[in-house]
């Protein structure tokens, strides 16, 4: 870990304007998962701002009918909100599906959006990692590298890691937006689609985040009710990120919407893939997956995929 | 203290304390977070200055420069150590991998430098400043390739004719297996506090399973007298085989104290635990079993590679085929293949844990392929002599009343015998079923009593890695003395004590406790010789003779007595096969869609001598367990096989089982006693969990799914494709 200074600024739009200011800032909030990346020197911000007093700590309801939750609401809390398991289910599951008890109490909505990717590589600085450091190369492509946990669409030939959260997952299904303020003050909501983006040939920029913009909050739309799961398969019954996880929402008119972690750098949905929801796993895996280029090692989640939605889908 | 004879009726059989569930007298210091780790002695060792290692960023070759201008500028770096900066450190016999010094690099994550600061952010930070330039070499990772390449595996063993067997069985089986390389991953990394201060005497207070054998190796690598070299390791938070070495945390802590002038305090970081300390080497295996349509086994073929650096030993996975079961023809070989990962070596259970995970799935498929009920098949099996060697008996053997005792609390008979053929809902549901065999070792064992005022303290280099040593020995000593537990305090796990066994090889229990007994009895000596009687009994806190009773702390007031000695275990156990039983059984839970698997339930029934402690064992036997369903289910260090390391190197990657994949375990002791053993005719139960546990769980999931996965461990996308939906 390299020094650095620290500040804690109250106000959302301040932080920004600061960040700004000051080379190399970035902000804390839980610190979960930046904290770990400063001890390995994969991240070494030389200025910290903490973010945790701004105030964005707050589940409320919208004009439209929807909720709004703060940058920082706890995952924790996000996930036990009474208003949150009756009309978004889906996101309460996938919340308490992630991490352990003790990091989703001090764990963020923004920074559970901004965890970087599980990569082993990206995790070892003696190895080349684009995302780490750009131009350096990509030991994930390399032969006889282990790829099993690894991306299997909208990969690049530079980078072919995932996003880890499972709470993004379901604010996708969800047709969440994400709420920012930049540093001169604006404000703007973007889609979770918009939001993320591929790693191309710069997969160290993992989102459309300009410096010092800062993530205020998470807009959830009115609720569409249906049923609504999310499964998540993973090697070991808890603590452990997903191979593949799924998440769901059938509506009574027969129509619904699938999103998909553990494959791509980004939560996986797409709108030709919902319509064919009334036609069962395969038809849906065929859009949703259309254009995959996996590895021999992760070549199952494919498979995986699939049959977690087919697992989803029948009335057993 | 010699035993040169089967231990006959004695005191340990009308035990008040031995046998007896207490639990662990270390229990409070464990959980108010007060019992002192090596890492921590800031009590004994002041303000210790901290140091932190580089590893080796390459798997094989040669260090061509390094420059460490910029660390040793580094705020509040004292000094930094590079591998260049002295000559490669003499290797003591039990180090296969160099620890450090001079430029040769053998595996990824080799200490190549260690910087010493005054905090630890300080030196973790400066290590990323030296410059290392490699002259890299290709090497071998791909333990596959050499099986392939392989033709001439060592034979170790063959009986009978082997070939002739199989020629003439009416029933044969031949299938090739998988065990994935595992790590320790115990909680505690290795660490130590060195005081090497004046570069002469050498004290270290370290994480460490093995006081007497780390003494020695230290004496080798730092070229020392053995005697001015003092180790302390009376806590050590988990060990499982990766603490029975001299290793980088203690090395580098002493070279940066000998340096500073200073105590320094190291402890790896837990990406080391994977790549620089020791693991299970991976391996392959061939098995062919033969038979009559009876179901006796006419031959067992075993044949098995594993990896290891140069003069390593890598994990012989033949052994237990030798003996466990009955077959007149057997013929065993192993074959270490020099590889250049990080140093293959002993973890909980050696050989043992990956070949029975591998024997007692073909036993399975055995049972399977006669029609037989797989308990049925065991027992018809069974032997009460070592089949190699029929002169040699077993000393103690029950390993069928463990499958009878199994097979009915466990409701075995009541089960779906169709594999595939049990469904609730979207899980398949199966229950499988491994026997377990482990030797069980003795190595001699001393140790030091000292009485006064009636309170008993026990000295001895035994260590506690967390499996309740501190625990049995009070109890061994109290019950020997006539003491109540309160009347004991154990001390362990320090050079200046008389030397035991220490902790590894399911042997500690055992040897350590026999040698508290003799140490005991030279103790009563001492008191009957001071009251000036012949013979007496030590009972209720007095000596008690024919005609009279004297309070011990009466003996000799205000003095204090002491007995030591060492239990020396005899030649007559060479001529007996000495071992540990068990049979395990599981029931599973298998998605019908996903793959993933669910433990439901596990039994184990033991047969393990007496029991010095049904709690402290309980723990050791479900501990044994865990470990044999992540052995089964998700445990595996991933190998770059370009780059030659464990990639999985953290405790995210690298998946040991969590609570939520344990499901309620059972533990059923039978009542044995084997007087062969020892004086308290015990055995250990330490690594016996672990033994067969993992074939169990595969068993159970083959009798789920149908599917017969040979391949450790046995993750989902093994069998994705094969498996029903809905
Ligand atoms: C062992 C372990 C297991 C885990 N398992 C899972 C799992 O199974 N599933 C899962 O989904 N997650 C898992 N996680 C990840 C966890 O969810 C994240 O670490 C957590 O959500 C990050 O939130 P935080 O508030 O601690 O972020 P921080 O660590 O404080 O910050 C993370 C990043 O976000 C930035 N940031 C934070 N807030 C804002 C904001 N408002 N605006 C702009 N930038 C911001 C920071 O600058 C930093 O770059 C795991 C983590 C660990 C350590
Ligand atoms: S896949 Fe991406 S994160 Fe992983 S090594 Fe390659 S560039 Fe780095």
């Amino acid at each position: 870990m390299k020094a650095f200074s620290y500040e804690r600024i109250d106000d959302a739009a301040q932080a920004a304007a600061r960040a700004f200011e000051v080379p190399g800032a970035k902000f804390i909030a839980g610190g979960t998962n930046l904290l770990d990346l400063m001890k390995h020197e994969i991240e070494v911000p030389l200025h910290l701002i903490d973010i945790t007093q701004t105030g964005l700590d707050d589940i409320t309801e919208t004009d439209e009918g929807g909720v709004r939750i703060g940058a920082l609401v706890s995952n924790t809390a996000l996930a036990a909100n009474e208003r949150i398991r009756r009309d978004y289910p889906v996101l309460s599951r996938a919340l308490f599906s992630g991490a352990s008890t003790q990091l989703r109490n001090k764990a963020s909505t923004g920074g559970n959006l901004l965890q970087r990717t599980r990569c082993p590589y990206f995790y070892d600085t003696a190895m080349p990692c684009n995302k780490r450091e750009p131009g350096a190369g990509c030991a994930a492509l390399d032969e006889g590298a282990d790829t099993r946990q690894l991306g299997v669409i909208g990969t690049s030939e530079h980078c072919i890691a995932t996003h880890p959260s499972d709470m993004a997952v379901a604010l996708r299904v969800l047709d969440a937006e994400v709420e920012t303020i930049n540093p001169q003050g604006q404000t703007r909501r973007l889609t979770l689609d918009e939001f993320y983006r591929l790693p191309g040939d710069t997969p160290d920029v993992e989102n459309v985040l300009e410096p010092g913009e800062i993530i205020t909050g998470v807009v959830l739309p009115a609720p569409v009710g249906g049923r609504q799961q999310y499964y998540k398969v993973r090697d070991r019954a808890s603590y452990a990120f997903a191979l593949v996880s799924v998440a769901l929402i059938e509506t009574d008119d027969g129509k619904g919407r699938v999103a998909l972690g553990g494959v791509a750098h980004k939560p996986w949905r797409r709108d030709e893939a919902d319509a064919e929801l009334g036609n069962g796993a395969k038809a849906v895996m065929t859009k949703l997956l259309d254009g995959a280029r996996p590895t021999d090692e992760n070549a199952y989640k494919l498979t995986l995929a699939e049959r977690t939605l087919a697992a989803l889908l029948a009335k057993e | 203290m010699d035993f040169n004879q089967s231990a006959d009726e004695n005191l340990f059989d009308h035990a008040r304390i031995i046998g007896k569930p207490h639990t662990r007298v270390d229990g409070a210091l464990k959980v108010t977070g007060t019992a002192p780790y090596a890492y921590e002695r800031h009590d004994v060792a002041d303000n210790p200055l901290v140091g932190y290692p580089l590893g080796s960023s390459i798997a094989k070759g040669r260090i061509t420069r390094m420059d460490a201008t910029a660390a040793r500028n580094a705020e509040g770096v004292a000094a930094v150590i590079t591998a260049l900066d002295i000559d490669e450190l003499p290797r003591a016999e039990s180090n296969v991998a160099k620890l450090f010094g001079g430029d040769i690099i053998e595996h990824y994550h080799q200490a190549i430098a260690v910087v010493v600061a005054d905090t630890l952010e300080q030196a973790r930070a400066a290590t990323s400043l030296i410059e290392v330039e490699y002259e890299e070499t290709p090497g071998e990772f791909d333990l596959d390739d050499a099986w392939k390449r392989l033709q001439d595996r060592d034979v170790v063993s063959h009986v009978g004719d082997v070939d002739a067997a199989f020629d003439s069985a009416e029933v044969t089986l031949d299938e090739t297996y998988h065990t994935a390389s595992q790590s320790h991953a115990m909680m505690e990394p290795h660490a130590t506090i060195a005081d090497w201060c004046d570069g002469k005497n050498m004290t270290l207070w370290t994480s460490n399973q093995m006081i007497k054998w780390t003494r020695k190796a230290l004496a080798t690598t730092f070229e020392l007298d053995p005697a001015n070299i003092r180790l302390e390791s009376p806590y050590i938070g988990g060990g499982f085989g990766g603490k029975l070495w001299l290793r980088a945390d203690a090395v580098l802590a002493a070279l940066g104290s000998r340096e500073t002038g200073r105590p320094v305090k190291v402890a790896l970081p837990r990406s080391f635990i994977f790549n620089n300390a020791t693991h299970r080497s991976g391996t392959v295996q061939r098995l062919r079993i033969a038979s009559g349509k009876d179901g006796r086994i006419t031959a067992f073929d075993h044949s098995a590679i594993s990896h290891t650096l140069p003069g390593g030993s890598g994990e012989d996975a033949v052994n237990q085929t030798r003996c466990f079961y009955a077959g007149e023809n057997r013929r065993v070989a192993h074959h270490a293949i020099d590889m250049n990962l990080p140093e293959a070596a002993d973890m909980r259970a050696p050989g043992e844990a990956s070949g029975l995970a591998v024997l007692e799935i073909a036993m399975d498929e055995m049972a399977e392929k006669l029609g037989m009920d797989p308990v049925e098949f065991r027992i018809l099996n069974d032997t009460q002599v070592n089949p190699e060697e029929p002169s040699k008996r077993y000393s103690d053997r029950h390993f069928v009343e463990c499958l009878r005792k199994g097979a009915e609390v466990f409701n075995w008979s009541a089960r779906n015998t169709t594999p595939g053929g049990k469904r609730e809902g979207q899980w398949l549901i199966g229950q499988g079923m491994a026997g377990a065999y482990r030797g069980a070792p003795t190595l001699d064992s001393g140790a030091r009593v000292r009485l006064s005022e009636g309170r008993l303290i026990v000295e001895t280099d035994m260590t506690d890695i967390g499996t309740g040593s501190y625990t049995i020995i009070a109890q061994t000593a109290a019950e020997t003395m006539g003491l109540e537990m309160d009347d004991v305090e154990v001390r362990l796990g320090n050079s200046a004590y008389p030397a035991a066994s220490g902790s590894g090889g399911q042997m500690g229990a055992a040897s350590s406790t026999a040698g508290v007994y003799a140490a005991c009895v030279a103790l009563q000596g001492e008191i009957t010789k001071r009251l000036g009687v012949g013979s007496a009994r030590f009972e209720n806190g007095q000596v008690v003779t024919d005609d009279k009773r004297v309070a011990l702390r009466d003996v000799v007031p205000n003095e204090e007595l002491v007995g030591e000695d060492t239990l020396h275990f005899g030649d007559f156990k060479d001529e007996l096969e000495i071992g540990t039983f068990a049979a395990h059984f599981v029931e599973v839970a298998v998605h019908a869609y996903t793959g993933e698997t669910r433990l439901r339930r596990t039994l184990t029934v033991v047969d393990a001598g007496r029991i010095l402690n049904p709690v402290t064992a309980r723990s050791q036997v479900i501990g044994g367990m865990t470990m044999a369903i992540g052995a089964a289910l998700t445990e595996s260090l991933n190998i770059d096989s370009h780059r030659g390391y464990f990639t999985n190197h953290d405790l995210a990657g690298y998946e040991i089982a969590v609570h939520a994949d344990i499901p309620e375990q059972e533990v059923i002791f039978l009542d044995t006693q084997d007087g062969a053993s020892t004086p308290l005719k015990a055995k250990g139960v330490g690594e016996l969990g672990i033994c067969g546990g993992a074939a169990a769980v595969a068993n159970a999931m083959y009798n789920a799914t149908g599917i017969r996965l040979r391949d450790y461990p046995m993750t989902l996308d093994r069998m994705l494709d094969r498996l029903p939906g809905a």
